[in-house]
């Protein structure tokens, strides 16, 4: 991965490109988002992680300009979104989430025109082969494949050469070796000291690519962290099973360690079944978007599931017995 | 896909200049509206086909004055080409650019608002000029009609031509509001144009229609430019044909004018650069 730096004289490296704080937004009776705080800084790559409906979309939205808040303050690039002028735009890039506009254009007409809006765009060729559209360049976007349609929308996001770039849920639809290559361009130009703001259901993905992750469920941030520390990922309770007299056993414990110690001193050697399980970063997710339990979990690593997550969170249950 | 090599930031860090944007807006939307061969070829062969029909049905049947039909119809025909190339138009393709995601896109980028709009005039004003070069250039090849013979009927031709454009394009944007998708937008925008066009005197000279679909034909714009253009085709003394007996040139003016008010005050308060779905 070559990565030329692209020089940001006169700009710390740590400053808050995006600040928010109360922000609401109703839509009727429904309340989308309810009161969320966050900065997002220079160079960072943020994800808003959460279920469909959780107000990813809405919050992003108000964050480009596009959509009023009810409530809360907001400052992008040092503006306020909802009066910023065309100049605040130039400095943003949009990765639309579901356009069919364009279709009767080529790749290449399309990427040069909307270059023309931009007071320092990137070479439109260059931001072809960057997506990886080269091959299609004078295909008319009618024809493209979903995928490569969608990376259209990622190349007419970049090519106005933005510091801050709002991607939304951008590889639903790409498979799993355009994912891998979208990762890489994210990381890319995250190294170049772009900005970017990532809305996404994909656990996997906000793990990849961002150096943190706002976790939101109802219109709220329910957790903020790194990826390594989110939901106190670290300091985390083992699980640790064994068997003991037939009676399964199950103990949720600070220190794993020192039980196994003991029990291995008990059982003088060999614990029957013994297994330690320490929480996967989906195991927390669960937990935070109030999910854990559902007969749809496995959804969230992957398809669209319309509902939201219910409130019926399990309690994890610590020394329960079972015959 | 991996490799990002940026260009070092320029110096000027000035938006490209708004007129520059407004004429690539226009270039863009020429070229799509010649790519999507539905729309040419219903939108902007109808009236062609309508003059040919009419021509091959009522061929040389005389009106009167030593005129026949066809050389009476090509000038109402013209109102008919400018209306589909700029009114219909519009009001189909804004529809589908707010649903298609255009809009939006647009209002993300940092385009200047007007050259959406600026951009949408150029391609209305070069696709109704062919139209019209096509429509007169049929009727003078093929029945006859001559083209206006003084330098005052000429420049009463271009001013109605201007001004129908001008009034069509605002009532273009006002109605793109109407229609709940793009896929009823044809229906929803044809509908009422067409039943305008048989009381407007386009397809039927106007002092057939009984008196009451007169009254509402006058209310609208459509009327007074079936007049305009005929007063600037036909002789004088088939202004007999008008309930008035007159072009009314001052009328047409003041008509037009204050359907360019209500069409402007209706884009100006209507118009949504999001959809429905987007609140």
């Amino acid at each position: 991965m070559t990565v030329t730096q692209r020089a940001r004289t006169g700009r710390a490296t740590t400053d808050a490109v995006i600040e928010v704080s109360g922000l609401r937004k109703r839509y009727g009776d429904v309340t989308a988002v309810d009161g969320i705080d966050f900065d997002v800084r220079r160079g960072e790559v943020f994800a808003i992680l959460g279920p469909n409906g959780a107000g990813k979309t809405t919050t992003v939205e108000i964050l480009e300009g596009y959509r009023k808040r009810d409530a809360g303050e907001v400052r992008v690039l040092g503006e306020d979104p909802a009066n910023a002028g065309l100049a605040w735009r130039a400095r943003i890039g949009v990765v639309l989430q579901d356009a069919t506009d364009v279709v009767e254009l080529t790749v290449q007409e399309v990427v040069e025109h909307f270059a023309g809006y931009y007071p320092n765009p990137r070479d439109p060729e260059e931001v072809c082969s960057l997506v990886g559209l080269d091959e299609v360049r004078r295909t008319r976007v009618r024809k493209l494949s979903g995928g490569q349609r969608r990376r259209l929308d990622v190349a007419l996001g970049m090519v106005g050469n933005p510091e801050l770039l709002f991607l939304d849920e951008p590889t639903t639809g790409f498979d799993p070796k355009a994912r891998r290559q979208f990762w890489d361009l994210v990381r890319a130009l995250s190294a170049e000291g772009t900005t970017v703001v990532l809305t996404t259901h994909y656990l996997d993905e906000a793990e990849a690519l961002a150096n943190r992750i706002a976790v939101i469920a109802r219109g709220r941030i329910v957790a903020l962290d790194r990826p390594g520390d989110l939901g106190g990922r670290r300091q985390g309770l083992a699980t640790v099973h064994w068997l003991d007299d037939g009676v399964e056993r199950v103990v949720e414990t600070a220190e794993p360690t020192r039980l196994v110690t003991e029990l291995a001193a008990r059982f003088g050697g060999e614990v029957p079944q013994l297994s330690v399980h320490r929480p996967t970063l989906e195991d927390i997710y669960l937990d935070l978007i109030g999910r854990r339990g559902d007969a749809d979990v496995a959804e969230v690593a992957g398809r669209d599931n319309g509902s939201l997550g219910g409130d019926a969170a399990t309690e994890r249950v610590v020394e329960e017995e079972t015959a | 896909m991996s490799t990002v090599t940026s260009r070092p930031a320029l110096g000027s860090k000035r938006l490209p200049p708004a007129w520059r944007i407004a004429l690539s807006r226009g270039r863009l939307e020429i070229k799509v509206f010649f790519r999507e061969r539905d729309a040419v070829v219903f939108g902007f062969a109808l009236p062609i086909v309508f003059v040919a029909l009419f021509g091959a049905i009522f061929g040389n049947e005389p009106i009167g004055h030593g005129y026949t039909y066809v050389q009476v119809l090509v000038p109402s025909m013209l109102v008919m080409g400018v209306a589909s190339s700029s009114l219909v138009n519009l009001g189909i393709w804004i529809t589908s650019d707010r649903e298609d995601g255009t809009l939006r896109r647009l209002y993300l980028s940092p385009m200047p608002r007007m050259a959406y709009f600026v951009g949408k005039i150029i391609m209305m004003v070069v696709v109704g000029a062919l139209e019209t070069v096509l429509l007169v250039g049929v009727g003078v090849l093929a029945y006859g009609v001559e083209l206006p013979p003084t330098g005052e009927k000429w420049l009463i031709g271009i001013g109605m031509m201007l001004l129908s454009f001008a009034v069509f394009g605002v009532l273009g944007v006002a109605v793109s509001s109407l229609p709940r998708s793009a896929r009823s937008a044809p229906a929803v925008i044809n509908f009422p144009v067409l039943v305008l066009y048989f009381v407007s005197g386009v397809f039927l000279p106007y002092n057939q229609l009984p008196g009451w679909l007169q009254q509402i034909g006058a209310v609208f714009p459509l009327k007074w430019m079936v007049q305009g253009f005929q007063s600037a085709f036909l002789p004088d003394d088939l202004a007999l044909s008008w309930p008035t007996h007159e072009w009314e040139h001052g009328r047409i003016v003041l008509v037009l004018l204050a359907w360019l008010v209500i069409g402007l005050v209706i884009c100006l308060t209507t118009f949504r650069w999001k959809d429905r779905r987007h609140g």
